[in-house]
Order: C-alpha cells, then structure tokens, then sequence
C-alpha cells in the first residue's frame, strides 16, 4: 500500500509539470500584451512598456520564462501580478479559502442528499417514488446552472427574503448556503441515479441474498453489505466532482458575486495575468490529483478485491 | 484489513486537512446601524472595483482607480458641473504670458500625516512622475514643462532627475515654466495625475501604493483587495470639496447585475451603470433615484488611413457613411437609450462645444448614397468595423453596419476581436481591416482634448493614422492662441476643418445611468461621467 502510494505521488510530477507548461504556454500564445494594455486607449511610451517587461521579465522567450517560474514556485514564489504589482499568492490566497469552502459545502450537500436520495429510490425501484426522482434529476440535468441560480437568487431571496442575493466579501457559512445549493444540483442529479442504479442492480445480488438468508438485520443488509459495493461507481465520479467543483464554479461565483477561484481565474484570463492563471490552474490540478488518488485508496476500503499489494 | 485500515487513515487526514484550510472567517460586525454588512454607520457605498495598478495618482488611468485616488488626494483644481475650473489646493495660477505660470497655495494645507502640503511637495512629486525610470502611466502629462525630455528621454536614461521648468519661490509658491505658451494649460492642472505627495511616499513607495496618505477630501483607511476599499472622511480638510458623509466604501462586484441586485435589498448605496438585463426596468424600479445624465465623452468609428480600403479616400465617402447611419434609432433600441446621437467632433459639456452647421450627422439615405457615389465609393463596396467583443459593443456594432448596409449598399462586416487586448495590439501595430471602434473620455473639459489628442498628426491615440497639413496647421493656431478663450475658438474653426476632412465618424455620446438607494442623496456626476462622491449625503 506505501509503496503504492509512493508512486502515485511520484507520478504527479510528470502530471503538474506538463500541466503548467501546456497553461504556460497556452497563455504565451494568446495574442494581446497586458502591459500595453494598461494604457488602454491613451498615450502609450514605447520605452516605458519595454522597461516594464524587462523589469517582470516578460521579454525573455517562453522557456526563459517558464524556466524562472518553475524555479520561483519552487522557492514558494507564484510570480507577481503586472497590473498590481502584488504577488500571486496573495491572490491566491484571497480566493481559495472561499472556493474551498463554496465547494465543500456544495460537495457536502450533494454527498448527503444526493446518497440518500438515490438509496431511497433504488430501494424500490420502479415505483412511483423512484420515477419521481428519475424526473426530478432529469430536470436538474437539464436546467443550466445560471438558470437554476437566477431562479433561486429571485424566489429566495427576492420574493421571500430569506437570504441576501449576493454573498458578501466576508463569505459567510450561511450566505453560501444557496450557491453550494445550486453549484451542487448538477452532481446531486448524477450522484443520485448513480446510486440508485447501483442499489438496484446490487440488491439481486448473490451476496444480498446471502445475507438476508443469514438473517441478518436490514439495517445491516443495506447499510453495510449493500451500500459498500454499490459506492463504488459513486465514490468515482465524486473524486472527480470535487475538482471540478472547484474549477467549474465561475458561472455560479458570477451569479452570487463570491470572491474566489472562478472569478479570479477569468479575470486574470481577462488581464492576461499569466502567472496567476497558472497558479489557480497548478493547484486546481494537484486537487485533481489528491482526489484521484484518495478515490483508489477508497476502493481498496469499499471492496477488498480491488485492493493493491 | 491492514492495508484498508492505513487507507482509511490517509483519507481521513485529508478531509480533516481541506475542512481545517475552509474554516476561518465568518465574522459579524454586529453592531453596525446600516443594513449593509460591515458598514460604518454614515458611510456611503459604491460599486467601484478593484483599481488595476497600486494608488499612485500618475499610475492610474481607469476610472476605477481614478475614484480612490480623487478620494485621497487634491491637486491645485477641480471642475464643477459646468467644467468650470474651482480651486482646491491652489489659491491662483497665472501667466501672463501662457508660458510661464505662477501657482499660490492655499496655506494651512496638511497631508494625512500631518506633515504639510508645500510648494516643494509638488515639485518633488511632478519630477518623480515625469521620470521615466519609475515608469509612470501618465508621465507624458508633464511634457509641456521645460526639461521634461530631460527627465523623459526617448531613448536611454534620463540626464536629470528635475524638471527645469519648476522653480519653488516660497512654501506656497511655484512658478511652472513651458516649453512653450499653452493657452490652457491651467486646465490640464484639472487632471489628478498632477496631485501633490508627502515626504514618506520616496521612503517607500511600494507600500505607499498600497495604503496612501493623501492631502484631499477622504483618507485612506482598509484595502481589502478585489473586495472593497474603505476611507473615511478627512476632518481636517479645507477644500471647497469637503465631504458630506462620513466615509466611503468601494465595493467590488462580479458583474453589473450582481450589484444591482444588491442595490434593490439594501446592500448597497449607488451603482454606476445599469447593466443591459436591468436596464428596461430600472426606471420602475427606482424612481426618481435614476441617474440618467450625458457626460464628456464620444463613441466614433475611427477610419484607419493605411488601410486598403481607407487609404486616400475622399472624406465624401466618409460623410456620406456617416449620413448612412441612423444613430436616433440606434441609440433609442439597440442601446435602450443610454446614448445620445452626436451632433459634433466634442460631446456637450466640455468649453468649446459648438453646433456644426451640418447634416453629416442627419440620417439620410438618399444623400448618403450620392455622397458615396461622389467620392469614387467605398473599394471593394465592402468595410469592416474592429471592436472588442468584451466590452458590451457587438450589439450596436452590428446594428450600425446593418443600417451601413440597408441605407447606402456598402457592405459592412463587424470584425470582432476577443478581448480589449487584442484590439489595442491590431490598432497599434496598423493591423485594423478597415476601421475601428474608438471611445474617448474627457480628460479635462475642453474641446481641445477632442482634437489634437486624437486627430493631429503625432498624437499617440491616433491609431487611425490621419494625418493632414491643414488640420495640423489649424491645432497649432490654437495652441498659439493668446488666451483661453481665443485658443478655443481657433479649436472651434479646427473642428469645421476636421468636419470635412472625416478623420473619424463620430456616432454618439455617453450617458451614464446609474442609480442609488433609499439611505443616499445628493447624488450628481462630474463632467467625466463619475460621481461626486464628496457630495453625497447619507439620510
């Protein structure tokens, strides 16, 4: 299992190295300068804006540049902002905390509700509660988020007044409450069916059988022997869900103005801050990465067949 | 179960560890009065974003920074609602001769440190942002001073590190000497770059940037950054421009309609545009708290001369594409009426703006047509117009070509770049197809910032590459003008010769259409299309 391990940590190497030079590079070829671009329409001073870059080392070619990043990051340096003249990581660190938070509690949410949902209908599959939730999912399949969000930010917090429309800069547990709801909705959808196929299919299982034959509690039977193989493929595609929670939150942080990742990602795409977007980028993969990994470590947990040496 | 065991142990180490980095924050400041979280009481709030560069007042040329730093600092003048000029920190400025101007200091004045506003505290600053070894924005501001090239070479590093044109007489007097006469200069002192800084900014100014201390109407006090920025009112002050509520914030929001919302539930006091989704009924929504007020600046399609299509054309074609325009329909649907049809070179409210004796900005097919037909036609019958496709344009560029299109049977081709960047590179390096979306905002109100800065021959926002003995003649009569008033007439006489030379087609001028809450009042905008904050008081 450690030596397992071991490999897995030393295969993301290669991974967070081709990862940042494709970001790297992609940002080099996108057209448009950001320091120019800070004089906007006005008079521009061709000599300034070449200091300038000399100075943020812009003028160097790609691998100079991505070379000096590297080593930067690996002195805990993320690089400096052009506009603003402030490092990285502040910026970083102004809006992970708050993404982290936005998607946990939306990974919670989806976790919970999602789980119990889909073991309620599988359970009694093909009757009309389990056909209510297949059309319930569908619909949050097929709604796009920002709908779902417009829609929640008008009944709940114009029309009844339960929650403020926007979340503050503070952030707070309860002001995130609905667009954890809404960025969650989609993973709810899949998770449920998900579970409930698995709980369907896996209650004419042998090993079900087995159990009840053996007269076992039905706490037990579904808590345990049918709940630990049916997470299996729900276990999977949360591990994946979670980083995309993280990066795919742009359109949701857009709609409740939450300060975080998604917005400091597309403004910096925007601004053509390069060193930021592949900094949000490079952790939002290494969270992929530790995802990915503890859903293999789970596997061994949920079904000792799988489990490696 | 060992293995099983250790894996169960590593996953829930780093649960523990992601809930650990998620917590924190959260706090309530429970005894604020307002509605609004985290609001002094007597504050006003507005939706002003993050600056893009650190507070210096020569570093920063977008209007979100320009709100904190006229919060923070004062230089000599100011304008009022008419674009008149109102001393701030200056008792006088005046020349006798256009070339050398006298500045006397209102005495008594401090920064917020306490230390005080001199004549010296200018100098030193002027000189620091001319420089162009500390890489300014707006240094080429300073360039009608004497030894400015002294400072600011093309080429190389600077011979000098002052400005020989600036001379302190005493504390409160300085004498500002041009290279040569300037009839308005006294009007370009109106722009914030020229504000005055305190003997800590050389210590520092790295850290000065990111929390400044000022000599105006607010000082500084939080920036949380791309959150808000908080500064409260200064009680010392002695400016005609002394605030009226007790502090401001500056709030960032992720979109328009995010800080809409939050003006409708209270969280926030004013907002500076309506965006599109709202604008229909913004009107119903508030009242009579709408903001609905044309300001100084202009929208044109700017001909680039190099181009194919533009290259040696007759201005006739360029009038007659113009007549082919329907702006009053345009600006009433297409822009909701956020807009008004221009009618000249310069918006309303800026000296100098004058009625043109023309119909080149009337809608009229049939003389559109003939006026093409006249000038030899468009080559290839065929144009496109750049625009960015970020910035909220595509709609009306679209609409303009197809009124191009239906009324004079050019055909017109929006050519949309992805973002401002992108545009910017094509104009700078003469890349634009045919023609391109230009905006200007006044940078001080005179009609003379609407023309030489963009239609002279060497003028740096002139991206469209025009250039004309004449016309360049007729600015330089105005910058030798003896006063004021006659170098803006001979800027007037300027504009009718741009009107039929066509460096650019003119469309409409902006308004802004903002809005505020049940809590503010007072609210009005300057001639630059911002509010004046220092006005607003809190009910």
């Amino acid at each position: 299992m450690g030596r397992y391990v071991a490999r897995r940590l030393l295969q993301m190497i290669p991974v967070f190295l081709g990862s940042t030079l494709l970001v790297f590079a992609m940002m080099y070829a996108l057209p448009g300068d950001p320091v120019r671009a800070l004089a906007g329409e006005q008079t521009v001073d061709p000599v300034q804006i070449a200091a300038m870059k000399k100075d943020l080392g812009l003028d160097l070619p790609l691998w100079h540049q991505y070379w000096n990043y590297l080593t930067g990051l690996f002195q805990g340096d993320f690089g400096t902002e052009i506009a603003s003249g402030r490092p990285v990581a502040d910026t970083i660190a102004d809006a992970f905390p708050i993404t982290i938070r936005l998607a946990l509690f939306a990974f919670l949410f989806t976790v919970l509700v999602g789980i119990s949902m889909g073991v309620f209908a599988g359970l009694k599959a093909d009757t009309l509660r389990d056909r209510g939730l297949l059309i319930l999912t569908l619909l949050l399949i097929s709604v796009p988020s920002f709908v779902l969000g417009f829609l929640g930010q008008y009944f709940f917090a114009f029309q009844l007044g339960w929650v403020d429309p926007n979340v503050s800069a503070e952030a707070n547990w309860s002001e995130l409450f609905l667009p954890a709801v809404v960025l969650g909705s989609l993973s709810l959808a899949y998770v449920a069916r998900l579970t409930r196929t698995s709980v369907a299919e896996n209650l004419r299982a042998d090993y079900m059988r087995t159990a009840v034959a053996k007269g076992l509690p039905r706490r037990r039977v579904v808590g345990v022997h049918l709940m630990r193989n049916s997470m299996i493929p729900v276990v999977t595609f949360l591990g994946t869900d979670l980083g995309a929670l993280l990066g795919g939150a742009v359109v949701t942080e857009g709609i409740f103005n939450v300060q975080g990742v998604g917005r400091a990602v597309f403004g910096a795409l925007q601004h053509r801050e390069g060193a930021t977007v592949v900094g949000i980028v490079t952790l939002i993969v290494i969270v992929y990465l530790v995802t990915s990994l503890l859903v293999d470590l789970l596997y061994a947990v949920l079904d000792p067949r799988i489990r490696y040496a | 179960m060992r293995g099983a065991k250790s894996a169960k142990w590593v996953a829930g180490a780093a649960i523990i560890a992601l809930a650990a980095t998620a917590c924190g924050g959260g706090s309530d400041d429970s005894d604020s009065a307002s509605k609004e979280k985290g609001k002094p009481e007597g504050y006003v709030s507005v939706d002003v974003g993050e600056p893009q560069k650190p507070l210096i007042p020569a570093d920063t040329n977008e209007s979100l920074g320009s709100y904190v730093i006229q919060a923070l600092f004062t230089q000599l003048l100011e304008f009022d609602g008419e674009g008149k000029i109102v001393y701030t920190n200056a008792e006088s400025v005046k020349s006798e001769d256009n070339k050398t101007w006298t500045v006397k200091l209102k005495p008594g004045w401090k920064f917020h440190d306490g230390t005080p506003v001199t004549a010296a505290s200018y100098i030193k600053a002027w000189n620091w942002y001319a420089n162009v070894k500390n890489a300014q924005q707006n240094s080429f501001w300073f360039e009608d001073i004497k030894g400015y090239a002294d400072v600011h070479p093309e080429k190389g590093d600077p011979k000098a590190t002052e400005m020989s044109g600036l001379k302190a007489v005493d504390d409160t007097t300085f004498t500002i000497e041009l290279d040569k006469p300037v009839p308005y200069f006294e009007y370009k002192l109106g722009y914030y770059t020229f504000a005055p800084l305190p003997e800590v900014f050389y210590k520092d100014t790295k850290a000065f940037g990111q929390a400044p201390v000022g000599n105006g109407p607010y000082v500084f006090e939080k920036w949380d950054h791309k959150k808000l920025i908080q500064v409260k009112a200064n009680p010392d002050y002695q400016g005609p421009n002394k605030a009226k509520n007790k502090g401001l914030l500056f709030k960032n929001y992720a979109t328009v309609e995010a800080a809409y919302q939050d003006l409708l539930s209270g969280n926030l006091d004013m907002i500076r545009q309506i965006g599109p989704k709202d604008l229909p009924k913004y009107k119903t929504d508030l009242g009579d708290r709408v903001v609905d007020q044309p300001y100084a600046a202009v929208q044109s399609i700017v001909p680039t001369f190099y181009s194919k299509t533009f290259k040696g054309i007759d201005p006739k074609v360029l009038q007659g594409l113009s007549m082919g325009i329907d702006r009053a329909t345009i600006t009433k649907t297409v822009l909701n009426g956020t807009r008004e049809p221009a009618t000249s070179f310069t918006p309303p409210g800026v000296a100098g703006n004058q009625h043109l004796d023309t119909d080149v900005f009337k809608f009229d097919p049939a003389k559109a047509k003939q006026l093409i037909k006249e000038g030899g036609g468009v080559p290839d019958n065929k144009l496109w117009i750049q625009y960015n496709a970020d910035g909220g344009h595509k709609e009306w560029v679209t609409a303009v070509c197809e009124s191009i299109r239906n009324s004079t049977g050019v055909d017109c081709i929006p050519d949309a770049k992805p973002d401002f960047q992108t545009d910017l590179e094509a104009r700078d390096n003469n890349q634009v197809k045919s023609m391109y979306r230009g905006g200007w905002v006044a940078d001080y109100p005179l009609n003379v910032n609407f023309m030489r800065e963009l239609y002279g021959t060497t003028a740096e926002a002139n991206n469209g590459r025009f250039s004309d003995k004449d016309v360049d003649a007729a600015f330089k009569k105005g910058d030798n003008a003896a006063s004021l008033d006659e170098s803006i007439k001979a800027y007037q006489e300027a504009e009718k010769l741009v009107l039929q030379k066509m460096p650019a087609i003119p469309l409409w001028n902006y308004k802004i259409n903002g809005g505020y809450s049940k809590s503010v009042d007072n609210v009005a905008i300057d001639y630059r299309g911002d509010y004046v904050m220092t006005d607003v008081t809190v009910k």
